[in-house]
């Protein structure tokens, strides 16, 4: 039997195309839980972006706006959970899981007229270099921008923690917000900044995957990937680059459930379905073991509120 | 002008009154809602609020609904007032649903008064079994409770949906996703005749005067508020922590999964896909805006109960969308949550005259 070269390249790609709503969503989290914040509303900003992004490109026809939509409908739906968390010093935990309940909710709400509709094609870049290279043609090439922005995203959130001021900032406000605070740093200010930017990156990828992914408005479409997300970040002891990893990991599952299922293997699908959960258990207990390990890496005041009076 | 205080201790009077503030506002929010989607506001809300609850049919609706929230929610406070983080409680209940269905199953066409007994327990051990995961994970591989039990949920549906699929289904069923009817005596017995409230009730009421017992009465009661306020002081007064976390997801998980069984072997009578419109995660709601008190989750278990049959009401007469319920309950929460500023802070007018 002759493998294809090229299949393999694209098999690779499209777990990669699978991985990318992790991604963004991950990143956007860990910024947030860098500065102290643990927002458990990802799998509702999600839905919310997904939301968003489908109805905008539907009713104004314009792919900038829907994107730039969804993002800023994420900041928006983020901003109620900065608030609480934030101005009326409420429990991290509580608020997140309202933000998910009201976000599912109200995206449905939104979502009934758009049920059905099918979605636009979305614009590919370098479409005409995917046969220039044996198997590395379909992985670089052929991909919309927001794909090329995810792969490219956890090394620029690395550069932004290590290298810059502000990373230092937000850093410095997650791992002692008292000192942070004493230096003349406004606490609050970063932690607003930090919640929005991580709406932001969840709406966008919410927005791909109903606008990109799988063009289409389907009800709790984000199917737990906010969670997923949430679960990454614990993988990635805080650390961007291995986002990447745990992506790749979850986006394969994804994947190879679908070319099981084609072969014809005989497991159950629902087994498959379940697998990337059953697998994220799992990768969590291998992590977290080692508590040591976890203490260090851990935001200091991750979930802990701030206030100043105090 | 306006200056905000801080109090010197938070306010029990209003730790009481924030719920009802929170249902209040959340009252003016829905109104507002949908008078943006072009509804009038106060029609929307008496098709959504009062209609429902109008009749005697309606009542017993409301209080078979607000069963599984009150057993789910009356768990979680045992969870939450010991500072763990049970998110998933859908999937104990699912979980207890599978497993004492399938003891129900066992007993298809046979009669008998212990049935019902063995299928309640088989149910309640079901939910421990699986809230037992995420509470041995935490206490012994250190893992994130709150993102095992989440993850579990899926599983759960998941596992219910091959069984109910495959080799559980019906066989004279013709290929739809869902199993025989248990026999009568696998069913809990209806209370009233005509109306769907059942014995499933009971167990709730149950749970409600154990866990106040338990609470306020006893020392395991005291330990767990003593965690939930101060792990540290908890450790330094030799607390067992480890136990004492095993020991409040079970509770949780029983009552969970005892919620499954009062749906399956209640209104339902068979195990199919849809077997919980969310139950689990609206208790969460329903446990914080009860106060975590058990009194005040039989009080919050039927406002949030109201949130389903309104939705269902103004979806049929005024074709308000039925996700409404869900958009409520987040609402709930969040303006619950947003009221306890006022349990630590003041505010205060300064009059401009002297």
């Amino acid at each position: 039997m002759i493998i294809d070269i090229n299949f393999i390249g694209l098999i690779i790609a499209s777990i990669m195309a699978s991985a990318v709503p992790l991604i963004l969503a991950s990143c956007g989290e860990l910024i947030t839980e860098r500065s102290g914040v643990l927002n458990l509303g990802v799998e509702g900003m999600m839905i919310i972006g997904a939301i968003s992004g489908f109805a905008l490109m539907t009713v104004t026809g314009s792919l900038i706006i829907a994107i730039f939509g969804a993002m800023l409908a994420g900041v928006l739906i983020s901003t109620i959970f900065a608030f609480l968390t934030q101005t009326l010093i409420t429990n991290h935990v509580a608020t997140g899981l309202a933000l998910t309940i009201f976000g599912i909710g109200i995206s449905a709400m939104i979502g009934k007229n758009f049920v059905g509709i099918p979605g636009k094609e979305f614009p590919v870049l370098f479409e005409g270099l995917k046969d220039t290279i044996p198997l590395l043609g379909p992985i670089l090439f052929g991909h919309s921008i927001v794909f090329y922005f995810a792969f490219a995203l956890p090394f620029i959130t690395s550069y932004f923690l290590k290298k810059t001021k502000i990373g230092l900032i937000v850093r410095a406000v997650g791992d002692s917000p008292e000192s942070a605070s004493n230096q003349g740093i406004n606490v609050r200010l970063v932690r607003y900044a930090c919640i929005l930017y991580g709406g932001a990156m969840s709406g966008l990828a919410g927005a791909y995957l109903s606008m990109i992914y799988t063009p289409q408005w389907i009800e709790n479409m984000t199917g737990g990937r906010g969670w997923i997300a949430l679960a990454l970040v614990v993988f990635s002891t805080w650390n961007p680059i291995k986002i990447l990893i745990g992506a790749m990991i979850f986006g394969g599952l994804t994947i190879i459930q679908f070319h099981m299922q084609a072969i014809g293997v005989r497991i159950p699908v629902q087994f498959l379905t379940a697998l990337p959960y059953i697998v994220t258990i799992i990768v969590l207990v291998v992590i977290s073991r080692d508590s040591r390990k976890i203490r260090l890496s851990t935001p200091s005041s991750l979930g802990k509120s701030f206030h100043k009076d105090n | 002008m306006i200056k905000i205080v801080k109090r010197d201790q938070p306010s029990r009077a209003i730790f009481f009154f924030t719920p009802v503030l929170a249902i209040f506002l959340t009252l003016v929010a829905g109104g507002l809602i949908f008078f943006i989607l072009g509804f009038k506001p106060f029609e929307a809300l008496k098709f959504f609020f009062i209609v429902p609850i109008a009749d005697k049919y309606g009542f017993s609706e409301l209080l078979l609904k607000a069963t599984p929230l009150c057993l789910i929610a009356i768990g979680l406070s045992f969870c939450f007032k010991s500072n763990n983080w049970n998110i998933g409680a859908e999937g104990q209940l699912t979980f207890g649903a599978i497993v004492s269905g399938g003891v129900a199953l066992l007993f298809y066409e046979q009669e008998g008064f212990y049935i019902l007994p063995i299928v309640i327990l088989a149910g309640a051990i079901g939910g421990m079994l699986y809230a037992s995961i995420p509470a041995i994970l935490k206490t012994y591989f250190n893992t994130n409770e709150i993102l095992v039990s989440l993850m579990l949920v899926y599983v759960s549906k998941l596992i219910l949906d091959y069984l109910v699929v495959g080799p559980w289904s019906n066989p004279e069923g013709f290929n739809f996703p869902e199993t025989r009817q248990f026999s009568d005596s696998a069913k809990l017995p209806l209370l009233f005749e005509g109306l769907r409230i059942h014995a499933g009730i009971f167990l709730a009421l149950a749970a409600v005067v154990i866990s106040w017992f338990v609470f306020y009465k006893t020392y395991l009661g005291f330990q767990m508020k003593v965690s939930g306020f101060s792990l540290k002081t908890a450790k330094y007064a030799g607390y067992k922590g480890k136990k004492m976390i095993v020991l409040v997801f079970l509770i949780s998980g029983a009552c969970a999964g005892l919620a499954g069984v009062g749906e399956i072997t209640g209104p339902i009578g068979q195990l199919h896909r849809e077997i919980s419109p969310d139950y689990g995660f609206t208790a969460i709601i329903v446990a914080f805006l009860g106060r975590l008190h058990p009194v005040g989750i039989i009080f919050a278990s039927l406002v949030v109960a109201i949130t389903y049959l309104g939705a269902e009401t103004a979806q049929i007469f005024m074709q308000i969308p039925k996700y409404t319920g869900q958009v409520f309950q987040g609402m709930i929460l969040f303006f619950l949550l947003a009221s306890d500023y006022l349990l630590f802070f003041k505010i205060k007018f300064i009059g401009s005259k002297k």
